[in-house]
């Protein structure tokens, strides 16, 4: 029997337990920011461990996802076919061109060609009512730079950046950079006039499966559309089809929580971004304008095939939450102390409760601390796309958890932030907050530097 | 409380119920001579690890010898010779493989050296492919040089990797497509008469085996001895269960998350070559033996060098007898259990995963997962009669 005592048998770091069941558990202090779906590993591979507690099936399950997701898939026909079927567009060739280490991308340099993350265009919603995006008529939602032989590629995406200088109240300046894209080497002629463009980094996975878990109801009770409560915060759900259910859910993953699973994101990521058609989306994206592209060999039908989506998805949804590494340590105390004062954990919420995915039940109902309410709020003008995802205005983002957030570093050697990737450092993310965060960003640019090192501690130490 | 799995490897799960946090400090306290056995058990890791990385690195000079003699006049011979010095060269790499998992030296740079699996398309596709490789890409690359290489592994995702055993084992064997045995690369391939790319192929090999001699001189100095500033000086001035902590880390990963399940599980579950670990050399049993011997190295305080002499000190199982004989016999018996199974696996591997579940190649593999697994679940234990706790880490980047 190999139960109580083998968790027991854990090596720990010294914490507050968080399976208390007598007090409300409070995030501070607790380095074990995904409960018991924690592992301990502060390397580069800290990003990549299954929690602990997988069942021996779903362990084997686990192993193979991370193959799926880290091996190049390739065009059809090809020798082995469960690893054909790439394009006739895509970005990339695997989830870990832009999920390396199964964590984050970030842009190119300034010039660069865009190779591990992506650029979604639409064209203003016709109608008021804007629901999912429209796409280009040409080009469709995502820009895909590389295609398949005899297929033309569809652009090269460029960045460059535009410098916003500012000062904190303590006289220290700072200099944002705000991201400019433009579409180089067109493949089929120019876009729709008035094209909106918004870039997409590739976010770490860790606690997916946590906050999938996170019960519908419990993200209602937190939204406050109409900011009732009277605290300049007013999250909402968005609410997006789940392809596989037929129904309009709670969106909760994406930059704009456009996705409601982990299954489906995952879907999508393979079509959207390597061309690899599944059950969810059966069709090629290709666009009408695109016959090359439309009579393309495929490598099946789905590409993915199911055994393949399901341990993928299983992957995604498995993978554990690094440990804080001093959640103990008194300037770590006091960053997280200002992070409360500021006001940022209205929406960055340290804890919410998780319960089990039907189908994982190895999992428990628990306390997590991913410092995000998975709600959209207007984050301005600065962060604005103007371009909408189903319920979520372009001023309107997801609360990204802040879980890991001080291991990308470590895992992806950069510390670029925010959805394109244009903050440089934590303090730049900080300061591009706009709309209901404006006045927590007011806050922060008024501390004193040695203020603003702890609240970076903290940060660092999530 | 609902029946789980088993823990299969060490979580950060509260154990000590609803208590305060301690200081970081605070554990079991270890008598005198259980802390010198400790002691004495991390110096004989440290000597280990730096033998064997001393012989690994001896391995790629001598690897990168025969390169140079093979490249500036290719011939059958030659290449033959090469593939042995790679193979001679393994063994003792695959001996310090249980040094990673834990920010150590080698985590710094694992990446360039042992990656697997390679799409080794990235490196050279073959004249039909779609797209050509760094070796055939001349447009893209027009000169070859080693921080080229260093600057393109892992460029685009895990699979893309530019440097390394993995890559030069390609260099050398080409593509496995043969039931009975190895790849079969032939010699002309580094023949500009005979290969557009004979030259630039040889560059390559050399340039790859350059980095791979480079990276391990760097390992070697990080735990030689005698040196103050070296990871060598500041594992063994741990306190010492900080120091096993690591080490504890470093074997459980190797033998739970790495063998039985990445370079184990995932053949048994695809039966696709590309999954297997030297999918080109046909190698693979004793790389998967030699990882283990090496978790037995340690446990035994005993590593054989590659010229026959024996480095030995206390090992780790005799510093846990000091505080658990009886785990310790487990953890001994377990290893060798583990390695015996391992070894038992019929080569070559890319045959024996396939079949039916009950075909001997694939039942000998899932001997050896359930081995490793049985194996990893007795390192929690050990874990837990030390009440190990994470080292402390550096704030930040």
């Amino acid at each position: 029997m190999i139960g109580v005592r083998r968790l027991s048998a854990a090596l720990v770091v010294a914490a507050a337990a968080v399976s208390c069941k007598q007090r409300e558990p409070d995030a501070s202090q607790i380095a074990e920011s995904g409960g018991a779906d924690s592992v301990i590993d502060a390397t580069r591979d800290a990003f990549a461990q299954a929690t602990p507690r997988l069942t021996e099936p779903h362990r084997r399950q686990f192993f193979v996802g991370n193959s799926f997701f880290n091996q190049t898939w390739v065009t059809a026909p090809a020798s082995v076919a469960t690893r054909d079927g790439l394009g006739p567009l895509f970005n990339a060739t695997s989830c870990s061109t832009c999920h390396f280490k199964d964590g984050r991308s970030r842009p190119p340099e300034p010039g660069g060609k865009m190779e591990t993350m992506l650029l979604r265009v639409s064209i203003p919603p016709r109608t008021s009512a804007g629901n999912a995006p429209l796409g280009d008529p040409v080009y469709g939602d995502q820009i895909q730079g590389r295609a398949i032989p005899g297929v033309p590629a569809e652009a090269d995406v460029q960045v460059e950046y535009d410098a916003l200088p500012g000062r904190f109240s303590d006289g220290a300046s700072y200099t944002l950079a705000r991201p400019r894209f433009s579409l180089k080497q067109l493949g089929y002629g120019a876009p729709a006039a008035g094209l909106q463009m918004s870039g997409r980094v590739a976010p770490a996975l860790v606690g997916l499966g946590l906050l999938e878990g996170v019960p519908e109801a419990a993200l209602l009770e937190l939204a406050d559309p109409d900011d009732r409560d009277h605290d300049g915060i007013s999250g909402r759900v968005n609410r997006v089809p789940d392809v596989e259910k037929g129904r309009i859910v709670p969106g909760r993953f994406g930059w704009k929580a456009e996705q409601p699973t982990v299954r489906q994101q995952s879907a999508g990521a393979f079509l959207g971004d390597m061309g690899l058609t599944s059950s969810l989306f059966p069709q090629e994206n290709c666009q009408k304008a695109q016959a090359a592209c439309r009579s393309a060999p495929n490598g099946g039908a789905p590409e993915v095939e199911a055994h393949v989506l399901d341990a993928v998805a299983l992957y995604a949804r498995s993978l554990a939450v690094p440990v804080r590494r001093r959640p103990h340590d008194p300037e770590v105390i006091a960053g997280e102390a200002l992070f409360r004062k500021l006001g940022c954990a209205s929406c960055h919420r340290p804890t919410l409760r998780s319960e089990p995915p039907t189908d994982m039940p190895e999992l428990e109902a628990q306390a997590i601390h991913p410092y995000t309410d998975l709600l959209l709020h207007d984050m301005g003008d600065g962060l604005s796309d103007g371009r909408p995802a189903f319920e979520a205005d372009g001023r309107e983002w997801r609360t990204p958890p802040l879980w890991g957030i001080g291991l990308i570093p470590k895992v992806n050697q950069h510390t670029r932030l925010l959805h394109d990737g244009r903050a440089r450092t934590l303090e730049e993310a900080i300061l591009w907050h706009g709309g209901e965060a404006e006045q927590a960003r007011d806050r922060f640019a008024e501390l004193p530097s040695d203020d603003r090192d702890r609240l970076r501690l903290f940060l660092q130490d999530l | 409380m609902r029946p789980r799995g088993a823990v299969f490897w060490l979580s950060a799960v509260c154990w000590l119920g609803c208590q305060k946090p301690k200081p970081a400090a605070q554990g079991a306290e270890l008598s005198p001579a259980e802390t010198s056995a400790l002691r004495a058990a991390l110096t004989s890791y440290a000597d280990i690890g730096w033998a064997a990385y001393a012989d690994a690195g001896l391995g790629a000079r001598a690897l990168a010898k025969s390169a140079e003699s093979f490249v500036n006049a290719p011939s059958a011979e030659g290449l033959s010779e090469l593939k042995q010095a790679w193979l001679k060269a393994r063994t003792p790499y695959q001996q310090t493989e249980v040094l990673r998992f834990y920010d150590g030296p080698i985590d710094r740079i694992e990446l360039l050296i042992n990656t697997w699996p390679i799409d080794e398309s990235y490196v050279e596709a073959g004249v039909s492919a779609p797209k050509p490789g760094i070796v055939e890409d001349t447009q893209t690359f027009p000169e070859l040089t080693a921080p080229l290489l260093v600057s393109l592994n892992g460029k685009q995702g895990e699979t893309s990797i530019s440097t390394g055993y993995h890559v030069i084992e390609y260099l050398l064997w080409g593509r496995d497509t043969r039931r009975d045995g190895p790849g079969d690369r032939p010699f002309s391939d580094y023949v500009s008469k005979e290969s557009p790319v004979g030259a630039r192929r040889g560059r390559y090999l050399q340039l790859s085996i350059g980095q791979l001699v480079r990276d391990l001189a760097s390992l070697e100095a990080e735990w030689q001895k005698g040196r103050p500033d070296n990871y060598r000086a500041k594992f063994l001035g741990m306190p010492p269960r900080d120091a096993l902590a690591l080490v504890v880390k470093g074997i459980g990963s190797l033998s739970g998350p790495e063998l039985a399940g990445e370079r184990l599980t995932v053949a048994y579950e695809t039966k696709d070559q590309e999954n297997e670990h030297s999918c080109f050399s046909d190698n693979t049993v004793n790389d998967l033996a030699d990882d283990v011997l090496g978790i037995q190295n340690l446990c035994t305080g005993s590593y054989r060098r590659t010229n026959g002499t024996t480095v030995s000190g206390p090992g780790l199982c005799a510093a846990l007898a000091a505080r658990n004989p009886e785990l310790a016999r487990r953890l001994e018996r377990e290893i060798g259990e583990s390695l015996a199974a391992v070894r038992a696996i019929p080569s070559p591997f890319d045959q024996a995963m396939l079949g039916s579940d009950s075909a001997p190649g694939r039942t000998a593999i899932k001997k050896a997962i359930v081995a490793l697994e049985k194996q990893t679940q007795t390192l929690t234990d050990v874990a837990a009669v030390y009440e190990l706790r994470a080292a402390p880490q550096k704030l930040g980047p």
